[in-house]
């Protein structure tokens, strides 16, 4: 049997509103003080009006593991997420640059990665975002909102064409 | 001292030096941030009496004191003050975006900039590292490129920008401070003051870490907020937005129409907060830490105005739609980008145009004047390039930029009885002809026609009084909305939530946050500080009683339709009114505070400036002794 596919904390973009409260809250819940460089989700507002928060998607076969040359990331076979290794991590970054996502940093103090840990399954950014844009979701959850979307456009095609 | 950087940055544009002072605990306590530190730091640093665009003067961007720290609405807030060119007096405005905490990050509380530089320059600032950079290529650029140019040049997406365009440049006297695109220090002229410094942006990164002092109890109230914030208290902001006002502002006789000639506007209904939601927003988002979010981005994608882009809300809508005229929605939204992009206070703007339609309409000017322009109310063409030609100083353009008291000044012929001010800042869109309790708040207002010291509009529209009676019971009510104002400006609480807050949790929230004590009753004494060190502020610049007033066609003009229909503010209605308000505040009956007053606030040194006007208690009892 096929391993359920891992969830990781995706925001909805037509719900963002770009205001930050998830970074704050990751900065906050992770080290007690408010730094975005402290946070694991970071908010991009592009002008005018595009907002998205992007945290790790826990990728397969995940280019930050591989690009990591001291092999101080691992990813967990039970949830997914990616594991830093602080006493191998030396705080080069490269995993920084395979993310395609911007997902992973490295903290300003310790300056070893820091990457989404979901916070134990419960992570404190989906709790505190004020317009719920923020949800655990599976490749595959995504997949199915998408094929709804779709139907819903098609069918909503085949109405008007039909008037 | 958590919370806040605990340090005030200093920047002399003449010498293009730079230094940093400690933020003195004291000072933090007795002023809190915002509102308190920006005029407190004019009183003290500037000379007294001299000109808006002395090069010496001080401008003064100060942060509220939750910057950098997740308060609901509160994360971002930042202030500006100076003299105004406006009034001569006090200059103060207010911004968010994301502007505010990064200037927290960066490591400081206050930024205070004087002198003028030789040419035009942007001060670029990264935690410790001060520079001021050339800004000769960017001189001429809208807002919007400036801080495009400004971030690709220094590489850095990050960085914020508070950039003044075009309008700045030109000293329009209402020329605004416009940050993260869609963001406006409007009011007073701050932009001009900026523009008469060459001083063309200020330009911010920083990397370091906010801290709470009580992490724990911190973390309790700051969810609790969160949640408040998303629940009933401000519903109207998330949903229809302050442009919801426009229908229940119109039913109420209370939206001022072609230049204040009515308070009726017959085509409220297609530039109305629901026909703006419903034809024209494309998305709602928020300031950095807000919980509520309320910006509401709208885009035309047809017609002549197909492309524009603007942030809604009612105060423009007022200004640019009913105030000229103006009954369609793409034509404002595009009037509101154009604002953005020059730089223009877009409520002062609007209000500036609207005279000069009825200049035109009157005959007082001509097509000679305005460069062959139908300036018609309800000219929306006419609108778009009037802005343009205010911002540039084109024709009739040149005169309206000076706002428009001084505009009347200049063109004579009776136009005064229009032009539509308090203390020199154009009027904003809520007709206190039949909102008495709003026509003080509007005439005592420390930085000119305003709402937003006061809220006093509130009592009026929500029945607790009888709207169309003065009394001296208003004045106590003012006093309450200033004070109260007075704290969330200096705090910096965006007023849109100020109805999940009270004094005490205000109190708390600021123990949690800095570690300084603080009660509910002390911070709002630190209101009532504020409201006075501003007056004594407006005194020394020279203002009194006589410029506590309205604008003359809102006391010999009455509205003509409506509910409201046949109102009008009286002399002796504002009499009635002052009275009471000075008497709540224990000032005199000239509207100076007395010595006790000052004394009790612990503003003692600033005695100095009312010598000879407040009346000393008098020394009988010594008399007696001696």
């Amino acid at each position: 049997m096929l391993p359920r596919e891992h969830k990781f904390v995706s925001a909805d973009p037509n719900l963002c509103t770009g205001c930050n409260v998830c970074v704050y809250a990751c900065a906050l819940e992770k080290d007690g003080v408010f730094n975005p460089l402290r946070s694991r989700i970071r908010a991009v507002r592009l002008y005018p009006s595009g907002n998205i928060a992007i945290t790790c998607r826990l990728c397969e076969s995940a280019p930050c593991v591989i690009a990591c040359p001291r092999d101080a990331l691992t990813q967990s076979e039970e949830n997914g997420i990616i594991l830093v290794d602080d006493d191998k991590c030396d705080g080069c970054g490269w995993c920084l640059e395979a993310c395609d996502f911007g997902a992973i940093t490295i903290h300003p103090v310790t300056k070893k990665a820091i990457v989404c840990d979901l916070c134990d399954g419960e992570p404190k950014c989906i709790e505190i975002c004020p317009v719920e844009a923020l949800s655990l979701a599976s490749r595959d959850t995504h997949a199915t909102i998408s094929r709804i979307e779709a139907s819903r456009k098609l069918l909503k095609a085949q109405e008007e064409s039909e008037l | 001292m958590d919370g806040y950087a605990g340090k005030i940055l200093y920047v002399d544009l003449t010498s293009g030096v730079s230094r940093t002072e400690p933020l003195p605990e004291k000072m933090a306590e007795d002023f809190l941030g915002g509102a308190g530190f920006g005029i407190k730091m004019i009183t003290d640093l500037q000379r007294p009496g001299a000109d808006a665009f002395d090069p010496e003067n001080p401008i003064v961007f100060s942060l509220g004191t939750f910057c950098g720290v997740m308060v609901p609405a509160a994360s971002s807030k930042w202030g500006v003050a100076a003299k105004s060119p406006q009034s001569n007096a006090l200059g103060e405005a207010y911004s968010t975006g994301f502007f505010g905490s990064e200037m927290r990050r960066a490591g400081y509380d206050i930024v205070v900039i004087t002198g003028k530089a030789k040419s035009p320059v942007y001060l670029y600032i990264e935690n410790e590292s001060v520079q001021l950079m050339d800004a000769s290529h960017l001189w001429g650029k809208d807002n919007w490129e400036t801080e495009d140019m400004i971030k690709e040049e220094l590489g850095d997406p990050d960085v914020r920008v508070a950039s003044i365009g075009p309008a700045g440049e030109k000293l329009v006297r209402f020329a605004c401070i416009i940050n993260d695109r869609l963001r406006a220090a409007g009011r007073t002229g701050m932009g001009a003051v900026m523009g008469s410094k060459l001083l063309k942006a200020v330009a911010v990164r920083g990397t370091a870490d906010i801290t709470v002092a009580d992490v724990e109890k911190f973390k309790e109230l700051s969810f609790e907020m969160y949640n408040r914030a998303k629940g009933p208290a401000t519903e109207k902001y998330r949903g229809l937005g302050t442009a919801g006002n426009v229908l229940v502002l119109n039913k109420a006789a209370a939206m001022p129409t072609r230049n204040w000639q009515d308070a009726v506007f017959e085509g409220a209904e297609t530039i109305s907060g629901e026909y703006v939601n419903e034809h024209y927003v494309t998305k709602i988002q928020g300031c950095d830490g807000c919980g509520s979010r309320c910006e509401h981005v709208a885009t035309v994608n047809e017609g002549p105005y197909k492309g524009a882009i603007g942030r809604v809300e009612y105060e423009p809508i007022y200004s640019l739609g009913s105030c000229t005229g103006i009954d369609r929605l793409d034509a404002i939204i595009r009037s509101v980008q154009l604002c953005d992009l020059y730089g223009l206070d877009a409520l002062s703007a609007g209000v500036a145009v609207a005279f000069g339609m009825e200049l035109f309409e009157k005959g007082l000017i001509t097509e000679k004047d305005t460069g062959g322009i139908d300036l018609h109310f309800g000219n929306a063409e006419a609108q778009t390039e009037m802005l343009r030609k205010i911002a540039f100083r084109e024709d009739i353009g040149d005169i309206l930029a000076e706002g428009v008291k001084r505009a009347s000044e200049k063109i004579g012929k009776g136009s005064k009885a229009f032009a539509m001010h308090i203390k020199g800042v154009e009027m904003t869109g809520y007709d206190v002809r039949g909102l008495k309790t709003a026509a003080l708040g509007y005439a005592v207002s420390r930085r000119g026609a305003d709402h937003q010291r006061h809220g006093a509009y509130g009592p009026d529209l929500k029945g607790t009084v009888d709207r169309f009676k003065a009394d001296k019971d208003r004045g106590p009510l003012v006093v309450d909305g200033e004070d109260l104002y007075s704290v969330m400006d200096s705090l910096i609480l965006c007023k849109f939530n100020r109805g999940i807050w009270n004094y005490d949790e205000m109190a708390q929230m600021y123990t949690y946050v800095t570690g300084l004590p603080m009660t509910g009753k002390k911070i709002r004494q630190a209101g009532e500080r504020i409201s006075n060190l501003a007056r004594i502020y407006n005194i020394r610049e020279g203002l009194g009683r006589a410029d506590d007033n309205l604008p003359i066609r809102c006391m010999k003009d009455p509205i003509k339709s409506g509910v409201a229909k046949g109102s009008l503010v009286t002399q002796k209605d504002l009499d009635i009114l002052l009275d009471g308000y000075y008497e709540a505040r224990g000032w005199t009956n000239k509207g100076v505070p007395t010595k006790a007053k000052i004394d009790e606030l612990g503003l003692s040194e600033y005695y100095q400036y009312l010598k000879g006007l407040a009346k000393t208690p008098k020394a009988e009892k010594a008399e007696k002794e001696g």
